[in-house]
This record gives structure tokens, C-alpha cells and sequence, in this order.
């Protein structure tokens, strides 16, 4: 259970990205704009309910104001600026978490009650640890094979739900070695508390002969292929099958036409809805024969197809 | 008399608005799997017998004229013709119930019906087997509500026929008679959710 | 000296309480209920309290603790806080206050508690059967398809105690409307109910929606459906969307009653009117709109898009604008008045305090980046116990002993309320205060087990609810105290304007001699602070 090391923490975790870095400065200002109201606000009160208080008959209750729309119209305005000032703050810090660059190290995440696994594209397998390059961005292509679970560093700032059925993504770019927290932050059942990770970071060459020195049965690709051929999809898709299917080399990261007039880009969502919901997008020109594998196929073998598929050549690939 | 009228007619409007509000959250989750099924909700939906649907619309159709009728002829002091309305308006509603059933049992037949020995051949089994949970959802919570309603037509209808009401007295049956268009309306809309996609063209 | 004839004293055989039509006796079984139901969820807040003072737990497994969280927050939100004001105080006070003889349906206001007790011992039953695990939230698919608990039987009981806040919504709108007396208008109606409105009409439109909501979960786990699991084509997503889209409004219902009593507090204790009245009545109507509209903000780091996490943060900043707006007019309210610090004005200031800390709170909640990092974890747990702990309970006392004569006849002792009052005050903030540090601290919620550097806030906050146990026990004796042996109060013991006060203390059974006629507007007192009664 306690299988990580303590960071040396003052009040809060360290802050080890850039990202973190930022979002603790967005803390202090919202720290202080706080402070702010609720100061003057006291302030305020404790003076009225004393200087005002019953007893004190001395105090000047004449030329009161009844009621001001100036007054209101002013720290209504006053608010709304300061509250929309704060929103656009938080909304470019967050939106900077939709772009994983592309140069990131690809890395999947298959959550379970109640752990974490991990698969490194050349095949190297961790439970309940991630070993990541610092200095280069990262980016976890995460699902669930049972229910939601949530994948939190604290001391990366950073958080995103793991689903089943479908797969999330988080990046992050880590700027010195170290190790930290994993924890799961969606109740998950019984060891939800329990489903703990170690986040280890490591320097570039470290990191290259920690990969070197796992035992793996093949990189994720290699994996994937064979899986390609076991369960059946080079049969139509292998180039030489009776049925015609769509081609899948230099297909990732494709706009593809569908049969319905619109178009989809070849992702890792829509590599996954056509294994698993092969029906909901049919590309055009082409007839809907194609099985569901709903059922058939679990979260690591989806992972590694489509981590195959990938390697298959197109835009944005990595080998 | 006018101030419990009001009474009565806005307490039933604002119960009709939380019906809305019942009826809405399931047939906006019908419309978010819709979008993300069309073929398959389209296939499952010609398997619904659009005969009785359309014959049930019918039905409910004349019955809310019936008591739209009733509630006009009670204002002219015509209580006991207006009970022979409420009831046949109730008729109708039995009958409504009893072709429900009997589509309800050819589905169950036919493996339709999920929960209940749920079986449909080929890809889209699941879609539309998530079709149907809405079908026999919607229409039994509906069902449900013109069982209430035709309780309500009888009991009205009944004191309608010793002239409990009047010009002066009548807010009982038009407040019932706004539940009774509530679930009328309610019906068009599924009708038009369940029936007929995929019948067109 | 015996009390005269009231709507207590009118008839005692049980019969007559069981089948009362009187809204102040629904009142009564209202207090009764959710007072038994405050202890009950508070005696689980107190086990997992003591059981947090560990790091590794001794006192319970896991999978009780999960069921004790869960029996918690079930117990009070839907059967405390959401009722709390509303069933007792509102339907004590309404009728009242607009000078009408009771609510407008008031058999269907009695139907109302038995659909509510019915709810209430049916989820209790599953509670304590074997109970359920999946937090209040119900999050599928881990409740449709992997919880082994009584999902079913609670989501039903949940689902019938939904009728009760219909009915009641329904009740307080069509009241407010076609009730009042002449001389009425809306601009003259206390600010307790324009908050009482909008909190009916938040009852009465989001609370179907849950209702639906349930049944599709209740309809998932038994038959097996499959609408909200992925792998028969469902979406789990598509639950938290129906959930959040009822219980974020559900928020407003548990705070804006709240709200209400504390404009009337202010304004009695320093017999002033309050500043920017329509202000503060149309932002109660504000929070309630803008409300149904900020759900998305539950379900930033759930897989929903950027885009709709940009539309449901602006919305989020946008709603807590109008809570700004009362708090600076209760302040307003405050300067050149005549304030006194009995025990309802002490309970209002709390709450000004407390709701003021745990709304900021939201807005760091409400700022993207930072709920990335926040959302999930203790600071989000403090910052709901600030706002319904600190805001509503607090107001729920403030109002249930500013009321306390005129409900019971009798006045409580004044000074054991103060120091009950005081003691919340610091009890609350100690329990609470350490979680938001444990939650900026990285400390995920609805956790049995935690690394051991969490531990020092644990056994801080764990102290301050040892304080709060006692805290909130004190007003159960002295004010049982009170009823028998308490002073007799008179008809207005708070010189206070509103017509609810211009009747006996206990009111009788219809509420007043004759129908009020209203005058002038509420809160109207003099410059030396003399109180002008409504229909004077």
C-alpha cells in the first residue's frame, strides 16, 4: 500500500511541471482576490455590528441611504469583472491541456479495479508505476476495463477521468527527476483509496536503459499485429481477402469520407469505434459486413491494435 | 368559487410543467442515442406496428375532442351530457390500454422486448435492443399515466352525472380535462419518436 | 397560566395529528422527521470522522466505509437539507406571512410528508439492510453493474421522496400567487418567500428530472438495459449529464431558503429595512435560472469537450453574481441600523461568514485550471460543507429560534442559544478549514485509506467535528428545555414587521381573526428602529 516515496511537501505538493508551476500562480491570485472580498467584507460587518449595535445611541443613524442602483450597478459591475477576468485566466491555462505536442512520448494507461497498467509502446508492461522521460512531453492514451476511474498526479496538476468504452487523454511534461503520487480520484469500489501509483521520473538516458532493460513479448505494435492476424480483421483487410474492405495502411490521421456525406479524421477514437461499432461509421463506398468485436476483444488488445494500426504509416505516427 | 378555480387551474398547470420536465429527460436520452445509432434505431423502429400506433393516436384523438366537448358543454350547465362525454372519453382510454397490450404482446412474441427474453438477429442487436428499453419504457410510463387519467374521467364523469357542476363550478373538469390533452400530447410526440423513423421514403 | 386555545392545543388525539390538513402541524411531523434523519446521517459523518483520524483505518473495512459516506450524503441531502427549511419552517411560516389561512392544497401538503416518510424508510431500510456503496452520486456504470449493494431499493426510496419536494414546490408557487391578501403586491412580500419561489420552482422543474433519471438506473441494474454501459452501446456520460442537470440546481434548493431567512434576520436584528430589497429578491430568481445552466461544471475532467467545459465555466462565474449581490446588500442592510446579537442574528452573521468562504471556494472551483487540480479531492468536500453546512444549517437555526416563539408559544434561553450559536461557529470551521488544505494538498475524496503526511489535518478536522457533535446537540436539549418549561412568548417578542406576527404565538388553527389587510411594505421600522407592522 504505502509504495511510493513522500515527497519532502511544505503545505502542498511540488510543483513539477510548467503547468503546475502555472496553475499555482492561478491559485495565489484567486488566493488573493479572495482574501481581498473576505477581508473588506469582515472589515465591514464586525465594524457595523459593533459601532451599530443596539447600545450605542451615540452613533449617527441620519441620512441613511435607502437603496442605490449606483451603489449596485457598481460592485455588481465590479464582480462580474473580476469574476471574468478569473474565467479567461483559468480557461487559456486549461485549454493548453487539450494540445499534447507532437513530438510527445505515447504511452497507454488501461485502468482496472483497482489498478493501474501500463504499456509502453516497445512492449515494456508496468502495474501501478509509470516510468517517463523528463524533458519531453508525454501523453497517456488512457481506458478503463470496468467502470470510471481518474488518473491524478498533484504534482502535475493534473487529472482526467478513464473510461470504459472509449479512451481519454492527459500530457505532461515533467522538468526534473523524481518520484511522485499516482492516485485514483473517481470512486471506483471497495480499494478505490487503495489504488495507488508511483509516477518515476528519469533522465533521457536513464529512461532509455530502463526501457532497454524490460522484459517484453515484442513492442506494442508487434503485439498488435499479431493480435491483427489471430483474430481474424487481415482477412478482409489484409489486401488479399475476397471481401473488399478499406484499405488500413497510411490510414491514421487520415480525413476519410463516410457513407453518409461527412467526413472523420482516423484517430484513436475512431479506430476503436470501427473494432468495436463497426456500423455507426461506414466509409464510403464501401459495404457495412464488418463484425462487431464488442465483447470479443478486451481494453489491452483494443490498445495494442490500434497502437499496430498506427504504426501502419499516416500522419502523426509514431514507429 | 373563481379564486379556487385559479387555484386549481395553476396547480395543475405547474404539475403538467414537472411532467415536461419527466418526459423530457427521457426523450432527450432517446434523441442522444438516436444520434448515435440512426441506422440502427431507424431498423428498429419498422419493426414497431405502426397499424395499432396509429390507430392508438386516433383513439387518443377523439377522446381529448370528447373531453375538450365536455369541458365547453359543463360551462352550459349540460352536466349529465357532459358525463356521457367523460365517460366515452374513458372508453376510449380503455381501449387505448387494450391495444397497447396487445401490441406489447406480439413484441414480447417476437423477442422485442428487452429484459424479457430479448433476442435480435445480426450487428445492430444492441442498438436496438436500447431502442425498445425506450419504447416500453416511454410508452409503459405513459400507459401508466392514461390508467390515472381514465380513474380521474370516471370519477368526474360520475359526479358530473349527479350535476355536481356547473358555470359556476367546473374548475374539477377542466383541470382534469388539461391532464387528459397533457397525456394526449405527450403520446403525439412519441408516436412521432417511435413510429415513424425509418418508414419514410 | 395556560396557554389559549391554538392550533397545538385544538385537538390531541393522534388521529388528528396524522390526518391533519393544518400546515402548522405538517410543519411539526416535518421537524420531527428531519430531525431524526439529521441525526442519523450525522451519527455516519461522526463514524467516518473517527475513522479518518488514521491513516490506514481500524474501525471499519473499506466496503463499510464506502457504505457509510454513502448513507451520509443520501441521508442528508435528501432527507435533511432539501426538505429542511422548506417542510418546516416554509410550511409553518407561508401561509402566514401572506396572511392566508393555509397553503393552498393542504391535503395534498399532508400526502406530501407521508410520500416523504415513505421515501425515507425505504432508503433506510436499504441502508441498513446491507446498504449501498456508490456515493451519493450514483455514478454508473460502477452503480448499474458492479455495486453490491441495495442500489435499487435506495434509488427508489429516493425516487418517492422526490414527489414530497413536487408536491411542496408546487404548493409554495401556487400559493404565493392566488393567496396573498389584499394590499399584497409582490413587491411587499418578505424576501423569505421570493426565496422560498424560486426555490419552488427549482422543486418543481429539476426535480423530474432525477426522478427519470433513477428509474433508468433502477431499470439498468435490474433488467439489464445496457443505456448507461459501454459495452451494450450505452454511455455512461449520458447518467452524469441527467444527474448533474437535477442535483446542481438541488444545490440552489439547499441554500436559497437558506438565503431567505437570513434577509429576514437582518433586517429584524437591525430593525432596518433591507438595502436593495428588489435587488435581492430578483437575484434569488437569478441563481435559480442561471442555475439550471452551469451542470457541466461537476464534469470538467469527465471526458466532456473543451468547448462545453469554456460555456459551463463563464456560467458558473456568472451565477455566483447575484449571491455577491445579497451579501453586500445584507451589509448594507447593517449600516445605521440598530443591531442586536441575539441568538438568530449571531446564527445570520455565521452564515454571511461561512457561505461567503465556501462561495469564493466555488470560484476557484469554477476556474478551470484549477478545478483540474482541485475537483475530486477534499477541497471540493469543503467547500459543499461550507455552503450547506456553514450557509443552510446555520440558517436553518437561525430561523428555526427566530421562529421558535411563535411555532411554539415559548421563548428559549437566551443566552445557552448564544453560546450553542459560538460554539458551531468554531466547531464547523475547525472540521472543515483543514479540508480545503487537505484538498490543495492533493488528498482525493471518498478515500478509506490515505498517506500517512494527510494526517495531522485529519486529526484536526476530526477534533472540530468532535466540537460540532456537541455543538449541534446543545439546541436539541435546551430547546426541548423550552417547550416545557420555557417562558411564554407574546404574539411579536421580536417587535418585527411581517403578518406572520401580527397573530398569537402559537398561531390558532386558521392563522388570524379575520383577513389582514397589508399596507406598506416588509421591514418597515422607523429611524429609532420602531417597527411598523404590515397591515398597520
Amino acid at each position: 500500500m504505502d509504495n511510493w516515496a513522500s515527497p519532502a511537501s511544505s503545505l502542498w505538493p511540488s510543483s513539477e511541471t510548467a503547468h503546475a508551476h502555472s496553475v499555482d500562480i492561478l491559485f495565489f491570485g484567486l488566493l488573493a482576490s479572495s482574501l481581498c472580498v473576505l477581508v473588506l467584507l469582515f472589515f465591514l460587518l464586525l465594524r457595523f455590528a459593533i459601532h451599530y449595535r443596539e447600545g450605542n445611541a451615540r452613533a449617527d443613524r441620519d441620512h441613511r441611504i435607502k437603496k442605490s442602483w449606483q451603489l449596485e450597478t457598481a460592485w455588481t459591475a465590479a464582480t462580474f469583472v473580476a469574476f471574468l477576468g478569473l474565467f479567461v485566466w483559468g480557461a487559456r491555462l486549461y485549454l493548453n491541456l487539450s494540445g499534447p505536442p507532437a513530438n510527445a512520448e505515447i504511452i497507454y494507461i488501461v485502468a482496472k479495479q483497482w489498478m493501474w497498467k501500463v504499456q509502453h509502446l516497445g512492449g515494456q508492461r508496468e502495474i501501478n508505476e509509470l516510468h517517463i522521460p523528463i524533458n519531453r512531453p508525454v501523453r497517456l492514451i488512457m481506458s478503463s476495463e470496468d467502470v470510471i476511474h481518474s488518473f491524478f498526479v498533484p504534482e502535475f496538476r493534473v487529472k482526467h477521468d478513464v473510461l470504459p468504452g472509449t479512451s481519454e487523454e492527459i500530457w505532461f511534461n515533467a522538468r526534473k527527476a523524481g518520484v511522485f503520487h499516482l492516485f485514483c480520484a473517481e470512486y471506483c469500489g471497495t480499494d478505490h483509496s487503495r489504488m495507488l501509483g508511483r509516477i518515476v521520473a528519469m533522465r533521457e538516458p536513464e529512461f532509455e536503459q530502463w526501457l532497454g532493460h524490460q522484459d517484453t513479448t515484442g513492442t506494442m505494435g508487434a503485439q498488435g499485429k499479431a493480435l491483427f492476424i489471430r483474430l481474424g480483421c487481415s482477412g478482409c483487410h489484409g489486401g488479399n481477402g475476397t471481401v473488399r474492405a478499406p484499405v488500413l495502411d497510411g490510414l491514421y490521421g487520415k480525413r476519410v469520407p463516410l457513407s453518409d456525406g461527412t467526413f472523420r479524421i482516423v484517430d484513436e477514437r475512431y479506430l476503436r469505434d470501427s473494432i468495436l461499432k463497426p456500423r455507426a461509421e461506414i466509409a464510403a463506398g464501401y459495404e457495412p459486413l464488418m463484425p462487431s468485436y464488442e465483447g470479443k476483444i478486451s481494453e489491452d488488445e483494443i490498445v495494442k491494435i490500434v497502437a499496430y494500426l498506427k504504426s501502419l504509416g499516416g500522419k502523426d505516427t509514431q514507429p | 368559487m373563481r379564486q379556487q378555480h385559479d387555484v386549481a387551474q395553476l396547480g395543475m398547470w405547474v404539475f403538467l410543467a414537472t411532467e415536461v420536465l419527466f418526459f423530457g429527460g427521457l426523450i432527450l436520452s432517446y434523441c442522444v442515442y438516436r444520434s448515435a445509432y440512426p441506422a440502427a434505431f431507424a431498423e428498429a423502429a419498422r419493426h414497431t406496428k405502426i397499424i395499432i400506433g396509429a390507430a392508438n393516436t386516433a383513439v387518443l384523438l377523439t377522446s381529448s375532442f370528447l373531453v375538450a366537448w365536455a369541458v365547453a358543454i359543463v360551462k352550459l350547465r349540460q352536466s349529465r351530457f357532459a358525463a356521457v362525454l367523460l365517460w366515452g372519453a374513458g372508453v376510449l382510454g380503455v381501449i387505448f390500454l387494450v391495444l397497447k397490450g396487445i401490441e406489447y404482446g406480439m413484441e414480447y412474441d417476437e423477442h422485442l422486448l428487452p429484459g424479457l427474453d430479448f433476442f435480435y438477429p445480426g450487428e445492430q442487436a444492441r442498438a436496438v435492443g436500447l431502442f425498445f428499453s425506450f419504447y416500453i419504457v416511454a410508452t409503459g410510463l405513459h400507459a401508466i399515466h392514461v390508467a390515472v387519467g381514465i380513474v380521474v374521467l370516471g370519477v368526474i364523469g360520475a359526479r358530473a352525472r349527479q350535476r355536481a357542476y356547473s358555470d359556476a363550478y367546473h374548475s374539477p373538469v377542466t383541470v382534469a380535462g388539461l391532464y387528459w390533452h397533457f397525456v394526449d400530447m405527450v403520446w403525439i410526440f412519441l408516436f412521432a419518436l417511435i413510429y415513424l423513423p425509418g418508414r419514410s421514403g | 397560566m395556560s396557554a389559549p386555545r391554538n392550533y397545538l392545543t385544538e385537538d390531541n388525539r393522534l388521529r388528528s395529528w396524522f390526518f391533519t390538513t393544518d400546515h402548522k402541524r405538517v410543519a411539526v411531523l416535518y421537524f420531527a422527521s428531519i430531525t431524526l434523519f439529521f441525526f442519523i446521517g450525522g451519527a455516519a459523518a461522526t463514524l467516518i470522522r473517527l475513522e479518518l483520524i488514521n491513516p490506514q483505518g481500524h474501525l471499519v473495512t473499506s466496503d463499510v466505509y464506502n457504505r457509510l459516506f454513502t448513507l451520509h450524503g443520501v441521508i442528508m441531502v435528501w432527507f435533511f437539507l432539501i426538505p429542511s427549511i422548506p417542510n418546516t419552517i416554509g410550511n409553518f411560516i407561508v401561509p402566514l406571512m401572506i396572511g392566508a389561512r393555509d397553503l393552498a392544497f393542504p391535503r395534498l401538503n399532508l400526502a406530501s410528508w407521508y410520500l416523504f416518510m415513505a421515501g425515507g424508510l425505504t432508503t433506510l431500510y436499504a441502508m441498513f439492510a446491507g446498504g449501498v456503496d456508490t456515493g451519493w452520486t450514483f455514478y454508473t456504470p460502477f452503480s448499474t453493474m458492479y455495486s453490491n449493494g441495495y442500489v435499487v431499493l435506495a434509488v427508489t426510496g429516493v425516487f418517492i421522496a422526490g414527489f414530497s419536494s413536487i408536491l411542496t414546490g408546487l404548493n409554495f408557487i401556487v400559493t404565493i400567487h392566488r393567496l396573498r391578501v389584499p394590499g399584497l403586491t409582490w413587491y411587499r412580500l418578505p424576501l423569505f418567500l421570493w426565496s422560498l419561489y424560486a426555490t419552488s420552482v427549482i422543486l418543481v422543474l429539476a426535480t423530474p428530472v432525477l426522478a427519470m433519471t433513477l428509474l433508468l438506473v433502477a431499470l439498468d441494474r435490474a433488467f439489464g438495459i445496457g443505456i448507461f454501459d459501454p459495452a451494450r452501446g450505452g454511455d455512461p456520460l449520458l447518467f452524469q449529464h441527467l444527474f448533474w442537470f437535477y442535483s446542481h440546481p438541488a444545490v440552489y434548493i439547499m441554500i436559497l431558503p437558506g438565503m431567505g431567512v437570513v434577509s429576514e434576520l437582518i433586517a429584524v436584528y437591525s430593525r432596518k429595512e433591507v438595502f436593495g430589497y428588489k435587488f435581492v429578491a430578483w437575484s434569488a430568481i437569478a441563481i435559480a435560472g442561471v442555475g439550471f445552466f452551469v451542470w457541466g461544471h461537476h464534469m470538467f475532467v469527465s471526458g466532456q469537450s473543451p468547448f462545453a467545459g469554456l460555456v459551463f465555466s463563464f456560467m458558473s462565474f456568472i451565477v455566483a453574481v447575484p449571491s455577491a449581490i445579497k451579501v453586500f446588500n445584507w451589509t448594507a442592510t447593517m449600516h445605521k441600523g440598530w443591531i442586536r446579537y441575539d441568538a438568530p442574528m449571531l446564527y445570520a452573521l455565521g452564515f454571511i461568514g461561512l457561505f461567503t468562504m465556501g462561495g469564493l471556494t466555488g470560484l476557484f472551483l469554477a476556474c478551470l485550471a484549477y478545478d483540474v487540480y482541485v475537483t475530486d479531492t477534499y477541497f471540493v468536500v469543503a467547500h459543499f460543507h461550507y455552503i450547506m453546512v456553514g450557509g443552510m444549517v446555520t440558517a436553518y437555526f437561525g430561523g428555526l429560534h427566530y421562529w421558535w416563539p411563535k411555532i411554539t408559544g415559548r421563548l428559549y434561553p437566551e443566552y445557552w442559544a448564544r453560546a450553542a450559536a459560538i460554539l458551531i461557529f468554531f466547531g464547523f470551521n475547525m472540521t472543515f478549514f483543514p479540508q480545503f488544505i487537505l484538498g490543495i494538498e492533493g488528498m482525493p475524496r471518498r478515500y478509506h485509506v490515505y498517506p500517512p503526511e494527510f494526517q495531522v489535518w485529519h486529526v484536526l478536522s476530526s477534533a472540530g467535528a468532535s466540537i460540532l457533535a456537541v455543538a449541534y446537540a446543545l439546541p436539541l436539549f435546551y430547546l426541548g428545555w423550552s417547550l416545557f418549561f420555557g417562558a411564554r412568548a407574546g404574539a411579536n417578542p421580536w417587535q418585527a414587521t411581517g403578518l406572520e406576527w401580527q397573530t398569537t404565538s402559537p398561531p390558532p388553527k386558521h392563522n388570524f381573526e379575520g383577513t389582514p389587510i397589508v399596507k406598506r411594505k416588509p421591514y418597515d421600522f422607523t429611524v429609532k428602529g420602531k417597527a411598523r407592522a404590515q397591515n398597520a
